[in-house]
């Protein structure tokens, strides 16, 4: 593999849900060669399905159309299922917002990470257990070894999260796909999550895709963020200072801002953007 | 002056071993007028607080005092009347075959009062809403329009207070705009007194007065929202809070 290629190159990527009229995606363009991605927009905008189109997880009776789907050199249009479970888990891994779903519900936590220990690094039965036991810890969960008896109805959205992030530390996927991350836990317990997220990526190297409603958030973590409105992006900031598309300025003058009070919070303009929508 | 007076509110739930204790004593006021925000993560006990105040709660501890009076575990009409609550998620809180004319008429008719189709066409028209709506069911609308709904029914018994369950967590935040809007347009006009619930700082501290943090059942602080822009010194968790919401 050539060095200056990309991990991910996605060249107008469309998403038709079957009982859908318009694309759910339309025509959206992502590359990633390290580094942390965001996707904002609001709800509907798109932001999932352009995730699980590139996991390979929408369902056959969503059409996913696209001119290139590059990841790691490999199609991700022309591979397998077998290909692709393959790749799910060892090379890029999703994180969703309920990592409980995530999680294998009749597998105890330890039983699970023993088993990412067997699967990635081959090894097996106390070794497997142990190395397990090293990474829960390294995701700063306390008292290990009550952890690795509970199942994931157990344990809670910040503790499944992290246990998310330990797997994927044996795993080593080079691309994390992080779906609203955070959106379930607590406020004190995000930063934290995002942080064993950030630490994660750099020693690694992986890349991210950070999706989420939260576009202070995103902002503030990534190095690039791609915003959706309509299953489009309509741009790509570096930083947020610099929003020029009249979406992403209303979103941001929707929120209400502690250090800039105002009397009345500011509304999108929806007519001018729907106006904008037909004339394009 | 104060229209609500809460004094020792205490509430736990289930028995022996493994009660709960879920409100730890709390005394707080609430002034004619103005917004008081309650701020705290998950299950510290801010919903139980509401409902307490709202009438819906029995088997709580202390005294709850409304203009001066005392109110008990039983509410009268016009008790439960002065007081509504708005919940975070208006689809689990309109029932989903009735069309919403007559969910927004129901408070009415439980009062045992007339609900003329004039008073549902207005009572939609105040909440920027058209008046056509009454014909549709819940499903009909979106999360932005069905909150409107829901405030709609909560002020169609012009009650003086509306305590406010997490109002606006389940919208985008441009629908939180325009909701934050109609209710700070709607106290305006209406001189109510809000009590305002969320695990959002930035949403507390836009539209309160006055702020109190609460952590596992008690408060732990009480400021001003400008404080949080300048930083000034507060109590270790409500300064973790502030440091997590905004980075
Ligand atoms: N399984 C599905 N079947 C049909 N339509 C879907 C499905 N999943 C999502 N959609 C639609 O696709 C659009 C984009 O949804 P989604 O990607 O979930 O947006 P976001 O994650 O930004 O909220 C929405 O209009 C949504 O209703
Ligand atoms: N009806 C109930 N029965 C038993 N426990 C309850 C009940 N309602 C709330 N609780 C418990 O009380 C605590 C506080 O809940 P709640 O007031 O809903 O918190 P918050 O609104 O701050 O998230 C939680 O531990 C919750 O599980
Ligand atoms: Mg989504
Ligand atoms: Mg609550």
């Amino acid at each position: 593999m050539n060095a200056a290629e990309p991990t991910l190159d996605i060249r107008n990527l469309r998403v038709t849900y079957a009982r859908g009229i318009v694309a759910a995606v339309d025509g959206i363009d992502l590359q990633l060669a390290g580094g942390r991605l965001g996707i904002v927009g609001e709800s509907g905008s798109g932001k999932s399905t352009v995730g699980r189109a590139i996991m390979r997880l929408l369902s056959s009776s969503a059409r996913v159309e696209a001119d290139r789907m590059m990841f790691a050199g490999m199609d991700l249009a022309r591979l397998g299922e077998r290909a692709l479970r393959q790749l799910r888990g060892k090379q890029m891994a999703l994180i969703m917002q309920d990592p409980r779903y995530s999680l294998n519900p009749v597998l105890t936590i330890g039983a699970q990470v023993a088993e990412a220990a067997h699967l990635h690094l081959g090894l097996r039965g106390k070794a497997a257990q142990q190395a397990g036991a090293e990474m829960l810890a390294r995701v700063r969960i306390q008292n290990v070894a009550r952890v690795t008896g509970l199942y994931p109805h157990q344990i809670s959205g910040g503790m499944g999260q992290r246990v998310m992030i330990a797997m994927m530390l044996i795993a080593r996927p080079r691309l994390v796909i992080a779906d609203e991350p955070t959106s379930a836990l607590d406020v004190s317990v995000r930063a934290e999550v995002l942080e064993l997220l950030d630490s994660l990526v750099r020693e690694q190297g992986s890349s991210l895709i950070l999706i989420s409603h939260d576009i202070r958030m995103v902002a503030a973590f990534c190095d690039e963020v791609a915003v959706m409105y309509r299953g489009r992006v309509v741009e790509k900031l570096a930083q947020l200072e610099n929003a020029a598309h009249p979406y992403t300025r209303g979103l941001l003058a929707a929120l209400p801002d502690p250090k800039h009070p105002v009397a009345r919070l500011a509304t999108l303009d929806r007519a001018l953007l729907s106006q904008l929508e037909t004339s394009r | 002056m104060n229209v609500i007076e809460v004094r020792g509110l205490d509430v736990s739930y289930g028995k022996n071993e493994s009660t709960n204790h879920v409100v730890r004593s709390l005394d707080f006021d609430v002034r004619a007028g103005e917004t008081l925000g309650i701020v705290g993560e998950s299950g510290c006990g801010k919903s139980t607080v509401l409902r307490c105040l709202a009438g819906l709660e029995s088997g709580w501890g202390g005294s709850i005092h409304v203009d001066g009076k005392p109110v008990s575990w039983r509410r009268t009409r016009d008790e439960l009347r002065r007081m509504q609550l708005v919940f975070q998620d208006p689809f689990g809180s309109l029932h989903p075959r009735h069309r919403i004319g007559r969910t927004i008429a129901e408070p009415l008719r439980c009062m045992g009062q007339e609900a003329s189709d004039q008073t549902v066409r207005a009572a939609l028209i105040q909440v920027g809403l058209p008046a056509e709506f009454a014909h549709r069911f819940p499903h009909e609308l979106s999360g932005g329009q069905r909150q409107r709904v829901a405030i709609a029914r909560a002020l169609i018994l012009a009650p003086e207070i509306l305590l406010l369950d997490e109002p606006t967590s389940a919208l985008d935040v441009s629908v939180q705009a325009e909701v934050l809007n109609l209710l700070a347009d709607k106290k305006a006009e209406e001189k109510l007194t809000y009590v305002l619930v969320s695990h959002d700082l930035s949403v507390i501290s836009h539209m309160c007065d006055r702020i109190l943090v609460m952590k596992d059942g008690i408060f732990v602080d009480e400021f001003a929202p400008g404080v949080i822009a300048t930083g000034a010194a507060h109590h270790n968790y409500a300064r973790h809070l502030i440091e997590a919401s905004f980075f």
